[in-house]
This record gives structure tokens, C-alpha cells and sequence, in this order.
């Protein structure tokens, strides 16, 4: 097993070097040399611009500048924000938590819903749960996150007006009064998120336990009288969950989409919104690092699926 | 009595073009501690018939819409699901055709044939593990306490099919059906797994019931035989009366299909293969189904369903040849 | 239960259909999908014959009428700055599904172009392709097509004017990012009818490797391919609007669907139906066309596409 996770390290290796060359060469390509841009900014004082130039090593071959670049990423040596006058990475450290806390409240949400609903739809297909279940499915991932937001700030802050539609961090209380305050304000976006990642999820572990169901094995675990839930839940539903880790790994990037467009919705000071308020305000480190960021983490989620892949089926740990 | 009768069942599945009628009529009866062996061709309702006997089937499509089979002197047709699951395994085992997609890939056979034994019988996990390991020796798994925490992939088509056989087995039950358990194994180790079948039920003194489609196995194995086609049971016998004396024209077939190596090279004679193949059974014609594959078809063939009747002791055909001799 | 299977006939092929036929009866089937279809088409309707019915121009501005609900005058209301939601809808929404299906065709053209060679080299090629697409479908795509917008926005800008270059900047960007699953399914039938007897068949005949691939191996790879594109080209309106919705779209004067949503999104206390107006029309749009794609798999009856 241990081997198994040595293996899958190596192979993410190479695809985050993929994926930081992709954005290098995007950068280099992009007119208007967005590395020399800081170094000409006027705002940035003579001394500072010397200095940046000599860092980002301008005047070098290309492979170099990708090579000192690359050093100096994995040092963690993300350049400076002259937005808001701090360093790229102390800036990242500071919103990540908040992304994280929103973006796993909404996938534990997504889970909560997707396995239950799907299971008992696949245990009863084509009946009126079933229908209704896919129904609303296929209407929760068709609905763009930015307009269920929308409804939601519409419906639950606007008309009834139960909780607030503006994230904040600096809640004025303390103890539970705080906590209850960070839940409740978190509730339209962890719903906004979760909801269209349980949509898709649900799908998922549908047909992944429709596609179970008729095995084999199954009928045979049947044949042992041991009854339907022990059955569906012991053999069904551990066999079923092993090609979902792989289909919720895959929906990353999508949620890590959401998660941005949430984040703006809702002014949660994550890096989601960092990214977008960057980008209109020319902060092109922070531009970078944020996407590297993001790149950054799908790989590590994938990481995470390899992981639980290997630890849910005997076969591929022993491969 | 028997231990298990099945009356008249009729088993059908609902299919975009119709009901299937796979099964459609049957009758079978197995006494204790006998070997009954089903044979007939893919498709003639040998599986569905045993599937039906323990609801096995997809429900829907499948549904059994007449007949009675009667176990230990109970109905099993209107018995719930539930209710079904305290006679599966404990009172009927299963051997499944397929070796490597009926063990589930992502549990150890211990836990699989353990799980058995902790449903069935008040057993604390040790024991039933003892008893695990106990049942792999019996079907002569070499290092059972060690290969007992392995998972299925590591063990090959005959390994898997001896374990399928001890967790069939597990439960002591009254009766096994094995579907087809050595079609899909290696010609070397049927022959394995057939004897292990046998001496199995000699230390148990339980009742098989064999289906397979290779009369070789029948004419090793049983004690009587049940020949069905298309849904139907064509002819039943007591083994040496069925090879000694074959009535339904099908039967003949399926005997002169047998590859005979003791016959010398110039006796030997073509080997014949029956012409055609099973009908659909969505809207099947009236009349004998075997007909339009018949050599001897009359014309009342094609009219009238002919009747399963008795010609001897523990010998009867459906045929309407045999009214007319 | 291979007896079952076996025994089981709705997998062989019905006689007097043809296979268009037959497609069009399993499509009907899927009731709503049909319903999809024909909203899809009214909408298209709508968008395309919309200008020379409605005839008021997207500029118009009545300032005594701002931010008004629905009335005669407005069917669907008026902005802040009282121009007509109506009108500025059926612009937007030519340019929303214009990018949808611009996109949709450079991501199935740039799909089963390397999905092709993928599927026809043995050879490191084939590895080295495949691994990009795999690494492209990690990508986080939002951040990225948020950056690539940011950094070549004023370039295309210079070239082709200030809509003309979002356009193309946003049909190649959501399009270059959305071609890997045509490209796994196109490798994967590739790979698959590369063996088949029809196609070893015109090998032995002496077709040449395009004339396989054009001929034999691409019309059996059209079922999946074309539900993949379905889908991407409710994936592309969704990824247009979330951009205009950002601000970092299409241009403030150019009324997308999504555009139109973040100009209202400050607004949804005194004026909900300037929101619920192109945030409707954005999810009909993208309901309609998953469940098209939806009964175009049953119909086609082909694998699900991840």
C-alpha cells in the first residue's frame, strides 16, 4: 500500500511540473510581457524594479527564466503584491482557510445528500423516487452556481430575510455567539456549492450502483439470505463507491470553479475572490500564484482519490 | 415426499418486445440426498427454473406468475423476501456458473463465506472463522488459515470455484443447486471440482441439484435427469434409462451429440449437432416447441401442446410420437 | 444468469427500421427531451427572429421608466437605466449561444483531431497525447480561462475590436479548455474499431490511414462525439455567462445573459425580475440542452461520457 502511495507521489509530480509549464508559457506568450510590466510599472521605485529584473532573470533564455521561476515557486517565493502591500504568499495563507472551510462544508453537504439519495434510487429504479431524485439532478447541475446564488440571496436574505448575504470576517462577538454567527453565514454558500456538486453526485452514485447491482456477486451475496440493506450496503455500496472517488476527483476543478463564482457572490474573502479582484487590478503575481494555487490542489485531490482508489480496492494496491 | 417439488412454475420476464416466457410450465422434484441433473441447451430456462426456486431473479423484469414449489413440505412462492432469507443458504445453497465475477472483489473470502455462517447460526466471530477455515480444508485449499484473509484475485478460476462451493456448503443445507459450476473452468479441473462436488455431498448427505448443459457431466453425476427445452421439461428419467432408452426425439439429439472417443475409427460416425437453435420465447406458436427443429414432426405437432406423461417407472416425456407407437 | 442475458432480446435489432429511425423512436421515448427540443428551437426562434418583431434597440433609454417590473410597454421590465430587458435579452442571448456552439465546435474539432492521433499512434505519440489530456482535464479551468482573459484580453482587443476580440478570445479559451473528453471517447472508439473485421477489412484492401479513419473509423465514433458536444455546448453558455457575470466578459455594453445578471445583482431588493429574467433564460437554455444530450444517449445508445 505504502508503495502503491509512493507510486501515485511520483506520478503527481510530473503533472504539477505539466501544469506549471502550461502557465509559464501562457505568461510568456501573453503580450505586453506581464514580467516586464511590473518591472516598468512607474509606481514601483527604480531600485525595487533593478531588483525584479535581475530576479525574474528578463534578459535570460527562456528555459532559464522557466527554471528560475520554477525555483523560486517551490521556495515559496511568490513575488509581492503591490495591491495590497504584502507578500504573494503570506496574502495566499491568509484567505486559503476560508476557501477550504467553504469548499469541504459543501462537499461533506454534497456527500450527505448524494449517497443516500442515490443508493436508494438505484435500489428502486425507474420509481417515482427515482424519477423525482434524477429530475431534480439534472435541474441542480443545469443551474448555474451564479444564479442559484442569486435566488438564494433573492429568497432567503432579500424576501425572507433570515440570513445575511455578505460574508464577514470580522464577526463582532465571541464564543458561541461567533460560532453560530461563522454557521450562519455560511449557510447560503455552502448550500449554493454543495447543491450543485450533490446534483452531479448523485448521478454518479446512481449509476455506479445500477451498474453493481446486477453482478454477479451481488446475487450471490443474496443467495446468502443475508437481506437487502446488509446486502446493498456491504456489497453493493463498497464496490460502487470505488469508481465514484474517481468521478468526484474528476469534478474538482469544477468545484474549485464554483467555489470562485460563490466566493464573489457572497464577498468571502477567499481565493477566489482574490483572484477576480486581481485580475481587475492588474496584480499579475497574485494572478499566477492563485491559479497555481488551484492547480495545486486538484492535483492534491487527486492524490487523495488515488489514495482512497487504492485503500477501497484490494486489487490495485496489489497491482 | 420430496424434498423439493416444483409445480407447474412459470416464470416471465417483461421485455420491451413482450413477455418472455422463459420458463413456462415446469415440473421437477427433488428427492433427499440425491443428485438431480437439469441439461438442455443456453436459454432453455435451466438457470431462470433454479433462480426461481430462491427469488434470484431480477424482480422486475422477471416474475413468477404460476406454480408452486414446495420445500420441506412449504410454499416458497408467496414467501417474502425476508422470509426467503432464512431458508437461502441455510436450507438451499448456491453454486453460481461463474467463478470469477461471484465473489466479491473487494472482501476476503473469509469474510464472504464468514458472513454465511453469522447469519444463519449463532456463532461469535472466531468461531465462524474457525469454521471458515475448517470448510476451506474440507474443499482442499491448501494452507486454508492462511489463504482464509485473502481476496479473490489471488486465487484462480478452480480455487475460486472450491470456495464458492465451501460457502455454499457452510450452512450444512438440505439441498445445493449448482449452476453450470464447471463450464467456465479449465477441462482438467471440472473434473476436479465434479468429484470434489460429489464427495462433498457423500460426507453431507445433502441433495444436488446439477444443471449443465454437457451430457458427459450428467452421465457421471446423476442419479436422475430432467431434460428441459425452450421453458419446458421434455423428458425425465432415471440416468441409465435415459442414455439406455432416450424417448423425446430431443433427447436422442443431445445423446448422439456426445463425442464418443471408445468407439474405434471406423465405427466412428459424424458427429450430429441438433439443426437450428432455441426459439424466442416472446409469443411462442402453440403446439410442441420443438417441432420446427423435429425430425419426426407430425402435423398435430404444430397444433397441440403435448402433456408431460408417464411411459414407465420414473420415466416421462412430453412428446406426441410416443402416442402414436 | 447468462441465461438470462441470452435469453433476452431487446438488444437484437428490430427488423423495418432504419437506423435513423430507429434513433428518432428511442429519442421519442424520452419525453423530456422532446420537450427540450422544442423549447431549444422556440428559443433560437425567439433569439434569432426576436429583433425584427421587438423592435426597440438595446440603447434606448427611458429614464422615467427605470427599473421598472413588468408592463405592457416591457414585457420583461427595464434597468436601471430604463432600457428594455426584452430587447437587451435577445442580444445577449445570440451571442450566448452563438459562443455556445462556437466553442462546442472548436472543442469536438480539436477533440477528435488528437483523439485520432492518439488512437492511430502505437507510439510514444499516442502516450505523450494522452497524458496531456490528462493533465489538461486537471487543470483548474475557471482560474485558467480567468487568466488567460486577463492577460490576452487587450491584445485581440486591439485586433479585432472590442467585441469581436472577447468573442474569439472566449470561443478559443472555453473550447481549448473542454476538447479532452471527445478526445478519451474518440481514442477509446478508436482503439476499439481499429480491430474490428470491417475496418481490418478496407486495411486489406489497401484503404489508405486517412481513408480508414474518414471513412470507416470517424462515422462510427459520431454517436458519442456527438452527445459530447451536446453537452459542451451548455458547458460553454454556462462558462460565457459565469465570466460576463464576474465582470471579465464580454464588454459592459454588450448585454450577454450573464452580463445582464451582474449588472442586476445589486439591484435584487427594488428590482428581482431584472435578475430572474436572464438568470431563467440561461438555465433553460442549459436545461434544455443536457436533456437533449441526455435523449440523444438513449438513442444513440452509447456509454456514458465522464
Amino acid at each position: 500500500m505504502s508503495q502503491y502511495i509512493l507510486r501515485r507521489l511520483m506520478i503527481a509530480i510530473p503533472s504539477l511540473l505539466g501544469i506549471s509549464l502550461v502557465l509559464f508559457v501562457v505568461l510568456a506568450l501573453a503580450p505586453g510581457d506581464p514580467f516586464g510590466e511590473l518591472a516598468t510599472n512607474p509606481n514601483v521605485p527604480p531600485e525595487v524594479q533593478a531588483a525584479l529584473r535581475a530576479k525574474f532573470g528578463l534578459d535570460d533564455p527562456i528555459y532559464l527564466r522557466y527554471l528560475h521561476w520554477l525555483a523560486a515557486m517551490a521556495q515559496g517565493d511568490w513575488g509581492f503584491s503591490f495591491v495590497s502591500r504584502m507578500n504573494v504568499d503570506t496574502l495566499i495563507l491568509q484567505r486559503l482557510p476560508t476557501t477550504l472551510y467553504v469548499i469541504g462544508s459543501a462537499q461533506l453537504l454534497a456527500l450527505a445528500i448524494a449517497i443516500p439519495v442515490g443508493v436508494y434510487a438505484a435500489t428502486r429504479p425507474y420509481s417515482i423516487f427515482d424519477q423525482i431524485a434524477n429530475t431534480f439532478a439534472f435541474i441542480g447541475f443545469s443551474l448555474p452556481t451564479f444564479f442559484t446564488g442569486i435566488l438564494f440571496i433573492l429568497i432567503f436574505s432579500v424576501k425572507l430575510d433570515w440570513l445575511p448575504f455578505v460574508y464577514s470576517t470580522d464577526i463582532k462577538a465571541t464564543g458561541i455567539a461567533w460560532a453560530l454567527e461563522m454557521i450562519r453565514q455560511a449557510i447560503m454558500p455552502v448550500m449554493v456549492l454543495g447543491l450543485f456538486q450533490a446534483a452531479s453526485m448523485t448521478r454518479f452514485v446512481r449509476s455506479a450502483m445500477l451498474d453493481v447491482i446486477r453482478l454477479d456477486y451481488v446475487t450471490t451475496a443474496r443467495a446468502k439470505g443475508l437481506g437487502q440493506a446488509k446486502v446493498i450496503v456491504k456489497h453493493v455500496m463498497r464496490n460502487a463507491m470505488i469508481p465514484v472517488v474517481t468521478l468526484i476527483a474528476l469534478q474538482m476543478p469544477a468545484v474549485f470553479g464554483g467555489a470562485i463564482v460563490t466566493e464573489q457572490i457572497f464577498r468571502i474573502p477567499g481565493i477566489g475572490s482574490l483572484l477576480i479582484s486581481s485580475i481587475l487590478a492588474n496584480d499579475t503575481p497574485v494572478v499566477m500564484a492563485v491559479t497555481f494555487v488551484f492547480a495545486c490542489l486538484v492535483v492534491l485531490f487527486n492524490l487523495i482519490a488515488d489514495v482512497l482508489y487504492g485503500w477501497l480496492d484490494p486489487r490495485i494496491s496489489f497491482r | 415426499m420430496a424434498l423439493l417439488d416444483i409445480k407447474g412454475l412459470k416464470t416471465h420476464f417483461t421485455t420491451d418486445d413482450g413477455i418472455l416466457q422463459a420458463v413456462d410450465g415446469v415440473d421437477i422434484s427433488i428427492n433427499r440426498g440425491e443428485t438431480l441433473c437439469v441439461v438442455g441447451e443456453s436459454g432453455c430456462g435451466k438457470t431462470v427454473t433454479a433462480m426461481s426456486i430462491l427469488k434470484l431473479i431480477a424482480m422486475p423484469p422477471g416474475k413468477i406468475v404460476a406454480g408452486e414449489i414446495i420445500f420441506e413440505g412449504r410454499d416458497l412462492v408467496p414467501l417474502s423476501s425476508s422470509e426467503l432469507d432464512d431458508i437461502r443458504a441455510k436450507e438451499i445453497g448456491f453454486i453460481f456458473q461463474e467463478p470469477m465475477t461471484s465473489l466479491n472483489p473487494v472482501l476476503t473470502i473469509g469474510e464472504q463465506i464468514a458472513e454465511s455462517l453469522r447469519r444463519h447460526e449463532a456463532v461469535t466471530k472466531k468461531q465462524a472463522l474457525e469454521r471458515t477455515i475448517e470448510m476451506l480444508k474440507l474443499v482442499q485449499i491448501p494452507n486454508a488459515a492462511g489463504r482464509v484473509h485473502h481476496y479473490p484475485h489471488q486465487f484462480s478460476g478452480g480455487m475460486r470455484q472450491r470456495v464458492m462451493i465451501a460457502m455454499a456448503l457452510a450452512c450444512r443445507p438440505k439441498l445445493v443447486i449448482a449452476d453450470e459450476p464447471t463450464t467456465a473452468l479449465d477441462v482438467t479441473i471440472q473434473a476436479q471440482i465434479l468429484d470434489l462436488l460429489q464427495d462433498m455431498k457423500e460426507r453431507f448427505g445433502m441433495a444436488v441439484m446439477l444443471i449443465t448443459h454437457a451430457m458427459g457431466v450428467v452421465a457421471e453425476t446423476a442419479q436422475r435427469v430432467v431434460v428441459m427445452y425452450a421453458g419446458k421439461v421434455v423428458e425425465e428419467a432415471p440416468v441409465d434409462e435415459l442414455f439406455g432408452n432416450p424417448r423425446h426425439p430431443y433427447t436422442q439429439g443431445l445423446i448422439r451429440s456426445i463425442p464418443r472417443i471408445d468407439l474405434d475409427a471406423e465405427h466412428k460416425t459424424r458427429l450430429e449437432a441438433i439443426g437450428g437453435s432455441v426459439p424466442i420465447l416472446i409469443n411462442p406458436t402453440p403446439g410442441c416447441r420443438f417441432a420446427p427443429r423435429c425430425k419426426h414432426a407430425m402435423s398435430i405437432c404444430a397444433e397441440r401442446e403435448p402433456r408431460l406423461r408417464e411411459i414407465a417407472p420414473g420415466h416421462r416425456i412430453a412428446c406426441h410420437l410416443g402416442d402414436a407407437q | 444468469m447468462a441465461g438470462l442475458t441470452l435469453a433476452s432480446p431487446s438488444a437484437e435489432p428490430r427488423r423495418g427500421y432504419s437506423p435513423w429511425r430507429e434513433t428518432w423512436r428511442r429519442y421519442r421515448r424520452h419525453k423530456p427531451a422532446v420537450v427540450s427540443a422544442v423549447l431549444l428551437l422556440l428559443l433560437i426562434l425567439a433569439v434569432v427572429l426576436g429583433p425584427f418583431v421587438w423592435r426597440i434597440s438595446i440603447s434606448d433609454m427611458d429614464v422615467v421608466a427605470g427599473l421598472q417590473g413588468p408592463s405592457l410597454a416591457h414585457p420583461f421590465g427595464t434597468d436601471d437605466l430604463g432600457q428594455d430587458i426584452l430587447a437587451r435579452m435577445i442580444y445577449g442571448g445570440r451571442i450566448s449561444l452563438a459562443v455556445g456552439l462556437a466553442a462546442m465546435l472548436v472543442s469536438v474539432f480539436v477533440g477528435t483531431l488528437i483523439g485520432a492521433l492518439a488512437g492511430m499512434s502505437r507510439g510514444p505519440l499516442g502516450y505523450a497525447l494522452m497524458w496531456l489530456t490528462d493533465l489538461f482535464l486537471s487543470l483548474p479551468q475557471l482560474p485558467l480561462l480567468l487568466m488567460l482573459i486577463y492577460l490576452f484580453r487587450d491584445g485581440l482587443k486591439a485586433v479585432f475590436g472590442p467585441e469581436g476580440g472577447i468573442f474569439i478570445l472566449i470561443v478559443l479559451v472555453i473550447g481549448g479548455l473542454r476538447w479532452m473528453p471527445v478526445a478519451r471517447l474518440v481514442r477509446a472508439q478508436f482503439l476499439s474499431l481499429r480491430e474490428k473485421e470491417f475496418v481490418e477489412a478496407a486495411r486489406a484492401l489497401g484503404a489508405s490511414p486517412t481513408r480508414q479513419v474518414v471513412r470507416h473509423i470517424l462515422p462510427n465514433a459520431l454517436g458519442p462525439v456527438i452527445i459530447a458536444g451536446t453537452i459542451d455546448v451548455a458547458a460553454a453558455i454556462i462558462a460565457e455567462s459565469t465570466l460576463s457575470f464576474l465582470g471579465l466578459g464580454f464588454p459592459p455594453d454588450t448585454p450577454t445573459w450573464g452580463r445582464i445578471l451582474y449588472d442586476a445583482k445589486d439591484f435584487l431588493d427594488i428590482g428581482p425580475h431584472w435578475a430572474l429574467f436572464p438568470g431563467g433564460a440561461i438555465f433553460i437554455a442549459v436545461v434544455a440542452i443536457n436533456f437533449i444530450g441526455d435523449g440523444l444517449r438513449d438513442a444513440l445508445d452509447a456509454r456514458k461520457v465522464i
